[in-house]
């Protein structure tokens, strides 16, 4: 029997008066993975397109994929060269037990490298997507609405954020709280006014700074401190980072300090000019978030500074370190959360570059800034829309209305 | 001298915002957000009395009230600084009522739009508690100025950014029990949330 006839054969058990008629958000979700939706759009308002939210929301997901296989592989060989360093050979926790059935702790190899990235990466991913999809499920099924790929999205991104020793009872915390409180209360996917990625991030990052940042972190193994390269800057400049011995093609790569998803500026490139080409991603905010990045750099080189190194880093270094690779092409460009307006979007861009700038230059308090940049900016969304459209009104009245 | 100004300025605007930092001022902020424009209507007069209240508070305090200000007056030993609640509130009272009839006068529709919340800007608690902090922080005058000008900035952008989310929040669908005040109070504490990017700044 195919697949579609099976749906299809147990679709009347979901449908209403049915004996599974509760689940019916689920059977919804599953049948719409597979296949295209069967309904189509009932006012007058009429538009074809093969791409519809689902495809868009899953092809985000896939986008993410190369940063994945990249940041997991950096994590066990930053975890594997400390342990190396160490003397030590084993890891004495679960997850130690699990790399020990599959792999050895060779920083040479990758696939031991690539095991032990995902004997961290995947028990935060899978909390995440369980505790997440829980309230999904939930409120899709109390409310009524149906269960959005948006989550697949929501939940890649909040795990990539993530250090990898985090205990997965704060991921739980962290995602439920972006899931319920940043998006579910304003009716699910489309309806919210910030990233719930990005909310629940903050939310830890605010609750347990201990866990979610710092020097010690960053690296998945027991007694092991070290600064990213972020902090390092912050303490001595450009400096401070080659004297760690990372060069511009290490953190362009990769292979440094960092959360599994930010590390590898390539990576999410491959998958950033996937978006823009598919045109998922918008690439007037790309633009403006990097021409504002590039502006506030370049102004702040210009004014200098005596005590603070960070004011002279430059700007091609802004690009590679930190979250700023990954927050532009896949947290910035969130539909959803950004302007909608076309001018608007250009504006966005630009406040997140500045914003992402001047917080990791002029604010001791955090090291990073991109996170706090694109929440900032996601605030200020609605009133730069509000702004161009009032604009655009009293343009039009003047040509027109005489 | 300058930039003592201007990190005076951009201090209140956003790292101390009256409204997201310290939460003054929330009966207006809550109630008058619900349009762009409006909130913009008050935000500005919010901007107009602190600039004027802040520094004749200055002026009160330093000359009347503070121990010692007397001295001018031949009474170095009096301190009236326990007069200081009362006079502020005030002054504050009066150049809201100059205000009002200004607005009336001149801008009757966002006087109608603001309807009791002008008076009651007033006992905004934003406004008492920039003359306060002024005290608290011995600002002199030119400080007073900037001070109540950066306040009054801080606040009225954070009830624009707030009356625009709200705006787009009419098309989402809110459980029914949180409309109204309690989606706001999650609204405004989310925001706060996105404004603590600014807290720890040094300048």
């Amino acid at each position: 029997m195919s697949l579609r006839k099976y749906l299809d054969s147990v679709a009347p058990h979901f449908k209403n008066g049915g004996r599974l008629a509760k689940f019916y958000v689920l059977y919804e979700a599953v049948d719409t993975i597979f296949y295209t939706p069967g309904h189509v759009t009932r006012g007058d308002t009429h538009v074809r397109d093969g791409v519809d939210l689902k495809r868009m929301m899953i092809l985000v997901w896939l986008c993410t994929f190369p940063a994945i296989f990249a940041g997991m592989y950096n994590l066990g060989l930053q975890a594997n060269t400390a342990l190396a360093n160490m003397g030590l050979d084993q890891v004495d926790n679960w997850h130690g037990s699990i790399i020990g059935l599959l792999a050895g702790h060779d920083p040479n190899s990758v696939w031991d490298n690539l095991i032990y990235g995902a004997a961290f990466w995947l028990p935060i991913y899978i909390t995440t997507f369980v505790v997440g999809g829980f309230w999904e499920v939930l409120f899709a099924s109390v409310r009524g609405h149906e269960i959005n790929e948006g989550f697949f999205v929501t939940s890649i991104l909040f795990s990539l954020t993530l250090p990898p020793d985090i205990p997965l009872w704060q991921v739980a915390l962290g995602i439920s709280f972006g899931v319920v409180v940043g998006k579910e209360i304003f009716g699910g996917t489309g309806k919210n006014f910030l990233n719930p990625a990005l909310t629940g991030r903050a939310f830890l990052y605010f609750a347990y700074p201990a866990q979610s940042s710092g020097d010690s972190v960053w690296t998945a193994v027991d007694g092991f401190s070290g600064a990213t390269a972020l902090g390092l800057a912050s303490s001595g400049g450009l400096q401070a980072i080659n004297d760690a011995g990372i060069t511009w093609m290490d953190a362009f790569l990769g292979t440094m300090q960092g959360s599994v998803g930010e590390v590898s500026a390539l990576a999410l490139t491959l998958g950033g000019v996937v978006l823009l080409v598919t045109r998922v991603a918008s690439w007037r905010i790309v633009s403006g978030v990097l021409l504002g990045m590039i502006c506030t750099t370049l102004l702040f080189n210009w004014i200098g500074s005596d005590t603070n190194p960070l004011f002279a880093l430059p700007f091609w270094w802004h690009m590679v370190l930190g979250g700023f690779a990954f927050g532009l092409f896949f947290m910035a460009t969130e539909p959803i959360s950004a302007s909608m307006t076309n001018t608007g979007k250009w504006l966005y861009g630009g406040l997140i570059g500045l914003m992402v700038i001047l917080i990791r230059v002029i604010n001791p308090a955090f090291p990073e800034g991109m996170m706090l940049a694109i929440l900032f900016a996601n605030l200020i969304a609605p009133l730069i829309d509000y702004y161009v459209v009032a604009a655009n009104i009293k343009r039009r009245i003047a040509r027109h209305a005489q | 001298m300058i930039e003592h100004y201007l990190s005076l300025f951009i201090r209140a605007v956003f790292v101390e915002n009256m409204a997201l930092a310290f939460f003054l001022g929330m009966c207006t902020f809550l109630a008058i957000s619900k349009q762009v424009k409006t909130a913009v209507g008050l935000g500005i007069a919010v901007i107009v009395v602190l600039v004027i209240t802040v520094p004749v508070n200055n002026l009160i305090y330093r000359y009347l009230l503070a121990e010692g200000a007397l001295a001018w007056a031949g009474y170095p030993d009096v301190d009236l600084s326990f007069l200081g609640l009362i006079s502020y509130i005030g002054v504050i009272a009066a150049i809201v009522q100059i205000v009002e009839m200004l607005l009336d006068k001149y801008v009757p529709a966002l006087y109608n739009a603001l309807g009791v919340f002008l008076p009651l800007i007033t006992v905004n608690c934003a406004i008492m508690g920039a003359a306060l902090f002024m005290v608290e922080r011995d600002y002199n005058f030119g400080e007073s100025v900037v001070y109540g000008f950066g306040a009054g900035v801080g606040w009225a952008l954070a009830i624009a950014t707030l009356a625009g989310i709200r705006e787009k929040l009419k098309y989402s669908d809110i459980p029914h029990s949180l409309r109204g005040l309690g989606i706001t109070f999650i609204t405004v504490g989310l925001m706060s949330l996105g404004f603590m990017s600014f807290s720890g700044i040094q300048l």
